[in-house]
């Protein structure tokens, strides 16, 4: 369930002591008749297998070096750099100056001091962190219900109920997103609707609200939640509830004491795949949300390509990081740690 | 546990069926259950006793299990009726039945530690804390397992989960305790000694059990009666002897033990005994009760190999060619406190016999292709028609 988050943290081990393993056994093949005469053809079949793991090994470090550590260290850099009309829009890290030939090193922190200063950021951030913690919830209110009865449903019925799950996945993603443009408007499907039966004499007014932010947040995220939820309830011993009930425990109280607090991975899980993408979301705000749903994602942009501030929008990139992925990662080293222990 | 029978006191007590006033404690009724076009359990009628030790004996597939979770309330008969002490158990949902289960697979609750697992049955029925306290204190004595209150279920080990799963059962002092293969998930000698702890505790705690189990000989050991299942019915109901000792089908005869089954002819059917005419057995079988079939008609004798005796020379005394045969030691297993020959009489039919090793011996006196005597006693025989 963790896999996205915990992935990197287990596999550092497995280059060093086996392809070690493969030396060593390569040594002891050498003390045979052959003397002086280089390595026999088992003992370097043996290194060469050493060699082909640590190669195995390194291809996910490579590409998460490539693709992640590295534009990281880039957005680092425009960080810690200061603003300047040119192209690029902020100045170079090592500058050597013409009249005595030395290099400076060009580091700044005011960045981050700034981000600090002005309250916009601070409440952006609270603000993401606020509409993302209640999305997420009710994502779990709504995913639950669905993941449990998905199931529960006779196994031929499991496989295309999770299709539909995953069926909007098959759009993208933005016209997902515009397609509640064209629900949520004044002249939208639901207004039109809610007109012609006569619930309402006027259109409402939902699109541009914080409500069609939670709307497009929710089903946009919902299967990211589902279907942690679903792998959790599905492996879940039958037997338990049996035994539970065998001990005079009616269904609905098993389901509390039994399911429940068993299925905890699965919701951590989902939660956290809501959680984490629906903090930094910019698309769902800019094209559902009112001009007051402020969120980091938002301001972001308005750096990057509004004001052109590319250190300042760094900043709020690297800060949103480390606010954000660092305690979740610390969270999820403890929580490994306590299922190793138990 | 020096004694090789558990000891059941006031033997007589002990066999309530043969009592025809007593109530029965579990009636299952005609019972039949149907999985789409598969029959688990067919037209199956059945009286347990209070304080019985029964167990459902067969092979898998032989609807043993379905019929115990039946009992539990996890299935529903298509047709029939199980009542638990008078009442009908039809519309009784299985948290409301006066019934306890300890699941194959012990099914402990895993994010619970051994202590709650035991309490969450009594915390159910609402019983006060400290009370639940004691007894959930007194149920880890019982099964020695008070040191491991605080573990989780996966710190055990399998005999220890095993143990935890009994006192959960046992906990809330049900009247009927059913147990789904007890026993299966342990090794042999663990599984001994178990045997005897479950009888012992049986015997402490007054309850009847239901048992399933596919190992005749664990059904042997502990039970007051077997019920042979087989195919969804029941082939046999009797204590562990009557199965042994008088099995009423070649089913039966072959499931419970080795068998040696000769086929014949009825020749003579007196009310003190029988006599068959086995061409297999290249002798007549002289059995000392009746066949209760008419003269001439085919049947089986089955002989159980410890009953059969083995020599070198013919057996002195007897009639010749009565319940006396011969043949060639084609294979010999030596066990240590028994040895076992399989003999190839004449006719071509395999017998197996086993014989006590009485001395101690290095050289046998009995070896391959030596050619042997076979003799068996009329009361070692016994007729079966189907």
């Amino acid at each position: 369930m963790a896999g996205p988050f915990t992935s990197g943290a287990g596999a550092p081990v497995a280059g060093g002591p086996v392809a070690g393993g493969g030396h060593s056994s390569a040594g002891v093949v050498l003390t045979g008749p052959v003397q002086g005469g280089g390595r026999s053809g088992l003992g370097r079949f043996l290194t060469r297998l050493a060699g082909g793991r640590r190669l195995v090994v390194a291809v996910p470090y490579g590409w998460l070096l490539l693709f992640f550590l590295v534009p990281f260290l880039i957005v680092l850099k425009i960080a810690l750099s200061s603003s300047q009309v040119g192209i690029p829009p902020f100045t170079p890290m090592f500058e050597t100056s013409l009249d005595e030939g030395k290099t400076i090193v060009n580091l700044v922190w005011y960045n981050f001091t700034y981000l600090l200063s002005d309250n916009l950021y601070i409440i952006a951030y609270l603000n993401s962190l606020w509409i993302a913690a209640i999305a997420t919830v009710l994502c779990l209110l709504l995913g639950y219900p669905m993941a449990y009865a998905i199931a529960k449903a006779d196994p031929r019925w499991r496989a295309p109920l999770l299709m539909l799950v995953i069926l909007p996945f098959w759009t993208s993603f933005l016209i997902r997103v515009y397609a509640w443009i064209g629900i949520l408007r004044n002249e939208g499907v639901l207004n039109n609707l809610l007109m012609w039966t006569g619930l309402i004499d006027q259109p409402l007014h939902l699109l541009y609200t914080p409500g069609a932010t939670y709307v497009g947040i929710v089903y946009n995220y919902l299967p990211f939640m589902i279907l942690p939820l679903y792998a959790t309830l599905e492996k879940m011993d039958n037997t338990l509830l049996e035994a539970a009930a065998d001990l005079g425990c009616p269904p609905w109280k098993a389901f509390l004491r039994i399911t429940l607090p068993l299925s905890v991975p699965g919701m951590l899980a989902g939660s956290l795949l809501v959680f984490i993408p629906a903090t930094g979301e910019f698309v769902i705000p800019e094209l559902l949300g009112g001009p007051d749903t402020l969120m980091i994602g938002r301001v972001l942009w308005a750096e990057f390509f509004n004001n052109r501030d590319w250190p300042v929008a760094s900043a709020v990139a690297v800060a949103l990081l480390l606010f954000l992925v660092v305690p979740i990662m610390l969270f999820q080293n403890v929580q490994g740690k306590q299922q190793g222990k138990a | 546990m020096a004694t090789p029978q558990p000891s059941r006191t006031q033997q007589k007590q002990l066999e309530p069926w043969r009592n025809a006033g007593e109530k029965p404690y579990v009636r299952v009724e005609k019972v039949t259950k149907r999985f789409g076009d598969f029959t688990a359990v067919d037209d199956v009628s059945l009286s347990i006793y209070r304080g019985e030790f029964f167990s459902l004996l067969g092979g898998s597939g032989s609807g043993k299990t379905t019929l115990l979770r039946m009992l539990a309330g996890f299935e529903q008969p298509t047709e029939g009726k199980i009542f638990i002490d008078g009442v009908d158990m039809s519309d009784v949902p299985p948290y409301e039945r006066p019934v306890n289960m300890m699941f194959q697979s012990y099914a402990l609750f895993p994010h619970m530690s051994v202590e709650s697992n035991i309490a969450f049955g009594l915390q159910q029925d609402r019983v006060p804390k400290a009370e639940i306290r004691d007894r959930v204190a007194e149920m880890l004595e019982l099964v020695q397992l008070s040191p491991f209150a605080k573990r989780r279920p996966h710190q055990l080990s399998g005999g220890q989960r095993q143990r935890v799963a009994l006192a959960r059962a046992l906990v809330k002092k049900p009247k009927l305790l059913l147990l789904d293969e007890p026993l299966g998930a342990l090794d042999k000698k663990l599984r001994e000694k178990t045997q005897f702890e479950l009888v012992n505790i049986q015997e402490k705690v007054g309850i009847t059990f239901v048992i399933v189990t596919h190992d005749q000989e664990e059904a042997m050991t502990m039970s007051s009666r077997i019920a042979v299942m087989n195919k969804g019915y029941i082939a046999q109901v009797g204590t562990p002897t009557e199965i042994y000792e008088y099995p009423n089908t070649r089913m039966v005869a072959e499931f419970i033990g080795s068998v040696n089954i000769f086929e014949g002819r009825v020749v003579e059917s007196e009310p003190d005994h029988s006599l068959i005419r086995s061409d297999e057995a290249a002798c007549d079988l002289y059995v000392s009760h009746p066949a209760h079939i008419g003269v001439g008609t085919a049947c089986w004798v089955a002989v159980r190999p410890e009953k059969i005796a083995i020599s070198k020379e013919p057996p002195l005394g007897g009639e010749p060619g009565r319940n006396q045969t011969a043949g060639v030691v084609k294979e010999i297993a030596y066990l240590g406190d028994v040895s076992i020959y399989d003999v190839d009489l004449d006719t071509g039919k395999r017998v197996r016999v086993t014989a006590p090793n009485l001395t101690r011996r290095t050289e046998m006196p009995i070896t391959w292709e030596d050619r042997v005597y076979l003799s068996w006693r009329p009361f070692a025989g016994s007729v079966l028609t189907e």
